[in-house]
């Protein structure tokens, strides 16, 4: 039998390290990996939920769609990131304050 | 201990580690190496966990289809030949205050919440889990899955047009 809290520590360590990487890194694709991870945890979460009240496949149907709006986002994110680089030729977030003026 | 649960706590032990070294890693493209780590290790425990299509999906759309749409956008934000980027880091104190007072919450919450608890986990009564989850997505989850479509085409469609948009300056 699969001990379910370790799977709920191993989705807190790893929700942890994906708000780690988006706060202090500077660099923006870094960022988008850290809201992946972040996605990633709460995927681990719902199948860990989903094995222990096993009698229907709820937990893994919402994280099929938690998959398919993570690559929506990494899609438009890593577009936009893409463009800000042609505009300004960097990728640092904190850098890009055009606005703040 | 039995093969399974080698394998659960050898894919339970790489997945936190990958996901730690990535908070570490000075490099972009270290750091979606060790992201694909992290994936592969939570596909492998989604197969024990009784989840095998969540697992696949994990590995052919994240490992297959996320990691290189990055892979793309680090070599694209990349100077041709230039010495590869080290990323630095900002917020530290605050970032580390943040995510580990965090992780302690969650943590205690955990173990106060299952710690005492009887976690056996309850047998699947399908064995046949990818026909559940399809007769499911064609029946019950008919109009998220229809929505989660549109959601893709519109993605697609946004992202083109944002990446291939031309400025008006140039």
């Amino acid at each position: 039998m699969l001990p379910v809290t370790h799977l709920l520590y191993l989705g807190a360590i790893v929700f942890a390290a994906g708000l780690m990487m988006v706060i202090t890194k500077r660099n923006a694709i870094m960022v988008l990996l850290g809201i992946e991870l972040m996605l990633n945890a709460a995927n681990i979460n719902l199948v860990a939920f989903n094995y222990q009240h096993a009698h229907n496949l709820d937990g893994q149907l919402f994280s099929l769609f938690v998959i398919i709006v993570a690559v929506c986002e990494t899609a438009v994110g890593l577009a936009i990131v893409l463009r800000v680089y042609q505009e300004y030729q960097r990728v640092v977030p904190d850098q890009i304050d055009e606005l703040k003026d | 201990m039995t093969i399974y649960s080698f394998l659960f706590y050898f894919f339970e032990v790489s997945a936190a580690v990958a996901a730690i070294a990535m908070v570490f890693s000075r490099h972009v493209f270290y750091a979606a190496l060790f992201f694909l780590v992290c994936l592969l290790c939570v596909a492998g425990l989604y197969v024990l966990a009784w989840a095998e299509f969540v697992a696949v999906t994990q590995i052919l759309i994240y490992a297959g289809g996320v990691l290189v749409l990055i892979l793309f956008g680090i070599m694209l934000t990349a100077k041709m030949g230039a010495k590869p980027l080290r990323v630095g880091h900002g917020n530290v104190v605050s970032g580390a205050l943040i995510s580990i007072s965090f992780f302690s919450l969650i943590a205690y919450y955990i173990y106060a919440q299952f710690s005492n608890a009887t976690t056996s986990g309850s047998v699947l009564n399908s064995s046949n889990t990818v026909e559940t989850i399809g007769l499911s997505l064609m029946t019950s989850y008919m109009l998220p899955f229809e929505i989660a479509g549109i959601l893709l085409l519109i993605a697609l469609i946004g992202a083109a047009v944002i990446a291939s948009h031309k400025s008006k300056s140039a």
